[in-house]
């Protein structure tokens, strides 16, 4: 608990002692340096409990000199040499971590181990230095540390930053921090004040403040004295849950429609080959499977010849991926599937077939362990859209993709020679061939598309998930269920098909689990498609009886 | 096709006992297996009992080397021929050398079953060292009961369980999970309040969750301070679940106990990483999750979540470098994949630990007979790479392991942030589950029993005690 004994005077007191202690701090007097450098040495000590110490002292000093040693040791990169004077090792590059001292290591230098509990007490020491910055962005994001974690020892350079502070965002924030010390404070209003102030921040974070502050203690006696601060609390509380009601819609609606997107570029693919030409593709899975091994390839080859620009390795893979499954696509046409058009059953099992032989083939030149795909630094991380709901990079560029790889289909079909002659042939073979459009070929450059889509979708999805031999197996299903939801042969059934899976499923998710969700949604495609067996969207006219 | 068979043989072998109508089947015998393989052993049967006291000993190894869990099982594999070399360089056993004879159940669970049954009857290995999941154990556990196998299981798991035909080497929930937890509540680890059970859904991570749940609760943790989920094998899409730790945490103080199991661990610390869940705040503990797992992930953002083990390979012992060094050598030797950045684990040294103690036990007995072996391994005493003599319970048949809590540093590596003073003793059925807590494990006389609540020779105890 944070101490309750504060008060104004014993405050200013120590106002004064922080602005002499500056004051002198900036004159530089050799007894002041003396124990920065012997703390700052100290911060190699393997004692916990010293360790500890020095941090909370560093920290309560306020001198700023002392951050490059704290920062280090926070990034693991603070060292020890044999005499015990600390250095810090930026990738190779050792230099004193006392400002100004002019030191060589003596001896092997070994590294300051930091853990969790330390961790936890460098992030306030390390943003209550930083609050005096003069750069804007480093104060803002000290004053969000603070805020996030209060703590005691921040409370005087806090006070102090709150004057001065002119920025109004950092000023929040600062405030913020503040508040949650004064929760615990003796002063009724001063309580209420930060109530208020928390109230005004909207994070969700101080859900557990305020259920405290209305609740009573065992003894059957309020934990908030003050009704008037109660019922503030109350009034935060019931804004938090109606915050946190808000972040659960927006985020499994973002959530839902990255597993559409998923599963768009999973199925359009097969909305091609399935949808258009009615071949039963049991082999479409292992087409995104072989996309994730070219991403996986393309990796490789740029860890070999381009290790600098690794980055940039899954632009290269997009079209790798395409071509590959693409030629395999057409290759399977050519052999197998084209001496079965119109043999439903007998294409499952030569596509089943062929799936199992992809898969093997697969182990034996990869082997049968799942292969590390990284991402790309530019696909790490999020971008923060509410308190609570952060859209993860991975994600977001799934979507986009998956949106592109959509417009390059409709593109295709709708815009190029090849996509007027598959529609021609696909409405009726015999009226297109009298015409004089090689039926054969369009069926051909038709699968080769199609598959050459699945191999796009396998790049996105080596991003997300883990790339095997078996990663085809996992998608083979979801993806016919979104045709046979979407209805087959409309490319905007697939689409609505595809995002109102991924949003109903992740919106039963919460509720009913992973595992039973899943059941649910095929139960529902069950009943679905027993009352409109064609689908959400059904073909129209003499077209439909053509299937 | 059965009833086939069993005519044809009948012609030939009067009498076998294997043979029996579709009328007869309940008990859960091996009508076509066993009636294949019966001929086979009955052909060479004169010649059999020299052959098997003085041709190489068959070590079955049954690990899934593809599918979902071949992640964590490869190494298995690999560590167990490394150790079968190692011994038959030093002479082998009984003066015979080890033969592995290894198999593929494809992270199949019934087909464990199968390939132990293949194990024990066709190959006729004298011990088997396997499986990871506990469904994959549970599913060979008739096999090997039916047909007195021997089985040495090498990883942590729920406890609950006490077999006369398996030695556990991996942890039981006392041995990991509880020090884990217990840890995570005390200051140093962060002091946590609230808790998330999260797991792959199969019977390890329920199992081990009723027992941390019962455990909580008697440490004053209410039912509404607990949030219990479960994905399932292969789940790759965590979004969901981190935002709603996210959430339940906006309460107060959260820690993770994670028991997801295989290959979704990957997309599972990806989506934390990237929503931007740092250790510090909300610290993940993973009772599946070590340094060979952590070597497909790129481990960064994942700098301070926390693994329970009994074993690291950070660990600086003389014991653990010999350990590293022998694995490193047989990795370069072998050429086998990803090279110099294959790492050593904890049911790995699990696995090294079990076939040292079944070779001493052997060694001792002066035979492979199943019956004699068992009874050797038991006080069987090993020097393990973590830098503890461990001991084989001869009651329940688990070892006395010590126990660990390391965070995840960049490098992919653990560093220790707590250990037990020594080994600890298993404790198969655990004491904060009512049902458990009257049930004991001991397969000395006077209970020969995993799973009783008094022992078999009653009026023997009671005289004994007297």
């Amino acid at each position: 608990m944070r101490s309750p004994t504060r008060n104004r005077s014993w405050l200013l007191a120590a106002l004064f002692a922080f602005v002499a202690l500056a004051w002198v701090g900036r004159s530089r007097p050799a007894w002041a340096d003396d124990t920065l450098a012997s703390d700052i040495d100290h911060l190699g000590s393997t004692d916990p409990v010293a360790l500890h110490d020095t941090v909370d002292h560093l920290a309560k000093a306020g001198d700023a000199r002392a951050l490059p040693a704290l920062q280090a040791l926070d990034d693991g990169k603070l060292k020890m040499d044999t005499a015990g004077h600390a250095f810090i090792d930026d990738n190779g590059s050792v230099k004193s971590a006392v400002p100004g001292a002019n030191r060589a290591p003596v001896g092997a230098l070994t590294a300051v181990e930091v853990d969790n509990s330390m961790r936890r007490e460098l992030g306030p020491a390390l943003a209550a230095l930083r609050l005096s910055a003069p750069e804007k962005d480093v104060r803002l994001a000290a004053a969000q540390e603070l805020a996030g974690h209060p703590s005691d020892d921040a409370t005087v350079l806090l006070r102090t930053a709150e004057k001065n502070e002119k920025d109004p965002d950092v000023h929040a924030e600062i405030v913020l921090a503040l508040a949650q010390v004064d929760l615990a404070s003796n002063d009724a209003n001063r309580r209420l004040a930060a109530v208020v102030a928390l109230q005004q921040s909207g994070d969700i974070s101080f859900k557990g403040d305020m259920e405290r502050l209305t609740t009573k203690d065992p003894q059957g006696e309020f934990n908030e004295p003050d009704p008037r601060v109660r019922q503030a609390a109350a009034a935060t509380l019931k804004a938090i849950e109606n915050k946190i009601a808000l972040i659960s819609v927006v985020g499994n609606l973002f959530y839902g429609i990255s597993l559409g997107s998923v599963l768009l570029l999973a199925a359009l693919g097969l909305a091609i080959t399935f949808g258009l030409m009615r071949v039963i593709n049991m082999a479409h899975g292992e087409m995104l499977m072989l996309g994730a091994y070219a991403t996986f390839s393309v990796q490789n080859f740029f860890a070999a010849h381009f290790p600098n620009h690794m980055n940039w390795y899954l632009v290269a893979a997009v079209p790798a991926a395409f071509l590959l499954s693409f030629a395999v696509g057409v290759l399977l046409e050519r052999t197998i599937i084209q001496r079965l058009y119109g043999r439903p059953l007998e294409t499952l099992l030569a596509t089943w077939g062929i799936s199992l032989i992809l898969i093997q083939t697969v182990r034996v030149i990869y082997g049968a362990q799942n292969v590390a795909v990284a991402n790309p630094d530019w696909l790490s991380g999020g971008w923060q859209l509410l308190p609570g709901v952060v859209l993860t990079y991975s994600r977001l560029v799934v979507i986009v993709f998956s949106a592109a790889v959509l417009l390059f289909t409709w593109f295709v079909m709708n815009r190029t020679k090849l996509g007027l002659e598959l529609r021609a042939v696909v409405q009726n073979r015999e009226m297109a061939a009298a015409i004089g459009i090689a039926t054969r070929r369009v069926d051909m450059w038709t699968f080769g598309i199609g598959s050459g889509i699945a191999g796009l979708g396998g790049v996105a999805l080596s991003q997300l998930g883990n790339v095997g031999p078996e990663l085809g197996q996992n998608y083979i299903v979801d993806s016919f269920m979104v045709v046979v939801l979407g209805g087959v042969g409309k490319m905007a059934g697939t689409v609505v098909g595809a995002m109102g899976l991924g949003i109903a499923n992740k919106f039963l998710e919460p509720f009913a689990g992973a595992v039973l969700g899943k059941i649910f949604i095929l139960g529902f495609i069950i009943l679905f498609v027993q009352k409109r067996p064609q689908g959400l969207f059904a073909l129209k006219g003499r077209f439909a009886e053509v299937g | 096709m059965t009833k086939a068979l069993c005519a044809t043989f009948a012609l030939a072998l009067a009498g076998l006992p294997g043979c029996k109508g579709p009328g007869d089947a309940p008990p859960p015998a091996e009508p076509a297996a066993s009636a294949s393989a019966a001929p086979v052993a009955a052909a060479e049967a004169p010649a059999a009992p020299k052959a098997k006291e003085t041709g190489p000993i068959k070590v079955g190894i049954l690990h899934s080397l593809s599918g979902t869990m071949a992640i964590s099982e490869t190494s298995l594999k690999d560590v167990a021929l490394m150790t079968i070399e190692e011994i038959n360089k030093a002479g082998g056993v009984l003066g015979r050398q080890l033969e592995p004879v290894v198999v593929d159940p494809a992270s199949n669970w019934p087909l464990f079953a199968e390939k132990a049954r293949e194990l024990i009857q066709k190959d006729s290995v004298s011990v088997v060292f396997g499986c990871w999941t506990s469904v994959s154990r549970k599913s060979v556990l008739p096999v090997f009961e039916e047909l007195n196998g021997l089985l040495f299981y090498p990883v942590q798991y729920e406890g609950e369980e006490s077999s006369f035909n398996v030695f556990y080497t991996g942890a039981a929930p006392n041995q990991q999970a509880i020090p884990a937890v217990e840890y995570l509540m005390s200051a140093k680890g962060g002091g946590a309040k609230r808790w998330v059970l999260l797991g792959t859904d199969y019977v390890y991570p329920r199992t081990t969750n009723k027992i941390l749940r019962y455990f909580l609760h008697s440490k004053g943790v209410a039912d509404d301070a607990i949030m219990e989920k479960y994905t399932p094998f292969g789940h790759a899409d965590y979004q969901t679940i981190v935002a709603d730790i996210k959430k339940f945490a906006a309460s107060g103080p959260t820690a993770v106990v994670s028991t997801i199991n295989g290959d979704s661990n990957v997309p599972f610390y990806k989506e934390l990483g990237n929503q931007g869940i740092k250790a510090s705040d909300i610290p993940v503990v993973a009772f599946s999750v070590g340094e060979e797992e952590l070597r497909g992930i790129d481990t960064k953002p994942l700098v301070g979540q926390l693994a329970a083990w009994n074993y690291f390979m950070s660990i600086d012992t003389p014991e653990n470098k010999a350990f590293i060094a022998e694995w490193k050598a047989y990795v370069k030797e072998k050429n086998l994949p990803d090279g110099d950045k294959r790492v050593t684990n904890d049911p790995m040294e699990a696995t090294w630990l079990g076939m040292h103690m079944w070779a001493q036990a052997v060694e001792q007995a002066g035979t492979t007979d199943v019956d004699a072996v068992r009874q050797a391994v038991g006080g069987q005493h090993v020097k393990s790479p973590s830098g503890f003599d461990i001991e084989m319970d001869a009651k329940n048949h688990h070892l006395h392991k010590p126990v660990f809590i390391g965070e995840v540093k960049a490098d992919g590596q653990f560093q220790v942030v707590w250990k037990t003073d020594g080994p600890i003793v298993a404790a198969p059925w655990s004491p904060f589950v009512p049902d458990s807590a009257k049930k004991v494990a001991d397969w000395t006389f006077p209970w020969v029993c995993g799973n009783c609540t008094e022992g078999k020779y009653k009026s023997a105890s009671a005289t004994a005690s007297l």
